[in-house]
């Protein structure tokens, strides 16, 4: 029996991907498995989850889950992982903040489900089908999509749309050596994106906005502050360590690495940084300044909307059914 | 829904709305009783998450209220304020939440008379509307 640490990647509702952030580990995902004993891994390798339920209690080092929670079977699997693992670390922004899936807290399961199967032949799809004695289950989709915190107890968080296999190895190496930061943190630097900005020489003393403009209206220029261009940069209200990347493509930062530690919303924090450097004084001018920002919760909550204050759009009064 | 009575969370300025709630008060002025009013040093010192964490706490309305154009004891402070609450007032409407539940005012410290009939108006608007959660919500979630 082996004994190096085991470790489990699972996801839920992502787009993969976080899984791709582990593979880009490239041959350095040999020296992560010369370390770890891998036991659970759904997109690589073929467990099962009744190999899962089989281990005993705590046996797992820790859990890297990616994914936001949005169905009965995901919130099974987060229990489910939460009882076998020492550590459980949220990997990546769906399962910090509920990242892009999250945003579907703009809909819920009745008007979802009217606008995807509605009119269709066969209706919408049901959690059971009885087929000659048999029975088939589907997972219940939830009206609201959950972060990983809002549903398990989480130990750590390793923030990103991706996160950087950097991040990734730096967590693993922290485990291994039993070197990890007190509990409830998350495993990046405390800071701004502004902080590490390539361009953050070229940031004026003072910026007034006239209107906010999209990458597609103008050309950007490699060099200058992208704040200063008047595009929706949201750096200034993003934890660093990303490396910019985007900034680097030339593109403004869209926020996915959330928060740093001294904010609650992420997306009220970089609207009011954004929106309070505006030219416009007047009500009539500031209404049309803001007509370049055609969608605000799109535009600041991107990656965070599940766990914004108010997580989701105020719902119908009439009760749904399961 | 006659027994409900909304709660309005009320952030105001301390150099002039402030003031003059204190003034409508010295003058015995009567007033609805349904605000909670949180005293900060400056409309822009209303950060966009007191007033997102108060609806989501249970209030039915929030209204802020600062020193008029060109009055602000910090200069700009106030034009800040106005900015924020025109994005953070396109949020909450995206977020499904009537327009009359947040409102802005600019009331000076002579204005005891305007905190009145603001109040009074706001509270008669958000009574109509009745409160921003009915009843608990009955969500499919496991």
């Amino acid at each position: 029996m082996s004994t190096k640490p085991k470790v489990a990647f699972y996801w839920c509702a992502a787009c993969g991907g976080c899984e791709e952030a582990v593979v880009d580990l490239a041959e350095g995902i040999l020296d992560v498995a010369a370390a770890v004993d891998i036991v659970l891994w759904p997109v690589a390798m073929d467990f099962k989850r009744q190999d899962v339920e089989a281990m005993a209690d705590g046996s797992i080092a820790a859990t890297f889950l990616n994914g936001a929670i949005r169905s009965d079977e995901q919130e099974e699997m987060a229990h489910l992982l939460r009882r076998k693992s020492q550590l459980m670390i949220a990997f990546g922004a769906c399962a910090q903040l509920g990242g892009i899936p999250g945003l579907a807290n703009m809909w819920d399961r009745n008007s979802l489900m009217e606008r995807i199967y509605g009119g269709g032949e066969g209706g919408e799809p049901r959690t059971t089908h009885q087929d000659n004695g048999r029975s088939v289950h589907l997972p219940l989709l939830y009206d609201t999509v959950k972060t990983l915190a809002q549903v398990v107890e989480v130990d750590y968080t390793v923030p990103g749309c991706p996160p950087t296999p950097a991040l990734l190895n730096d967590a693993v190496a922290a485990l291994v050596a039993g070197k990890l930061p007190p509990k409830g943190a998350v495993l990046a630097p405390d800071r701004a994106l502004c902080d590490e900005c390539p361009r953050k020489e070229s940031k004026p003393e003072k910026l007034s906005i006239a209107e906010f403009k999209r990458p597609h209206q103008i050309l950007i220029d490699h060099e200058q502050c992208l704040l200063a261009q008047g595009l929706m940069c949201l750096g200034a209200a993003t934890r660093a360590s990303c490396g910019a990347r985007c900034i680097h493509g030339n593109m403004p930062c869209t926020g996915c690495f959330g928060p740093t530690s001294r904010v609650r919303d992420f997306g009220a924090k970089a609207m009011s940084a954004l929106t309070s450097l505006m030219e416009a004084k007047e009500d009539k001018a500031i209404l049309e300044a803001l007509k370049s920002v055609p969608d605000p919760i799109g535009t600041f909550y991107r990656y965070s909307l599940p766990a914004s204050l108010l997580a989701r759009k105020r719902m119908e009064e009439t009760p749904n059914a399961g | 829904m006659s027994e409900f009575e909304p709660k309005i969370v009320a952030f105001f300025c301390n150099w002039c709305t402030y003031l003059a709630a204190d003034l409508a008060g010295t003058s015995r002025m009567k007033y609805a009783p349904n605000t909670r009013v949180i005293r900060v040093m400056c409309s822009g010192r209303v950060d966009p998450q007191f007033i997102l964490e108060a609806f989501a706490r249970g209030a039915d309305g929030v209204l802020i209220g600062g020193c008029h154009p060109n009055d602000c004891h910090y200069q700009e402070g106030n034009y800040k304020a106005l900015r924020r609450f025109y994005a953070l007032k396109e949020i909450v409407r995206q977020m499904g939440i009537e327009d009359e539940r947040l409102r802005l005012e600019w009331i000076s410290a002579a204005e005891g008379e305007r905190v009145k009939i603001v109040v009074n108006d706001m509270v008669g608007k958000i009574r109509a509307l009745g409160p921003l959660r009915p009843k608990p919500q009955q969500e499919v979630t496991a």
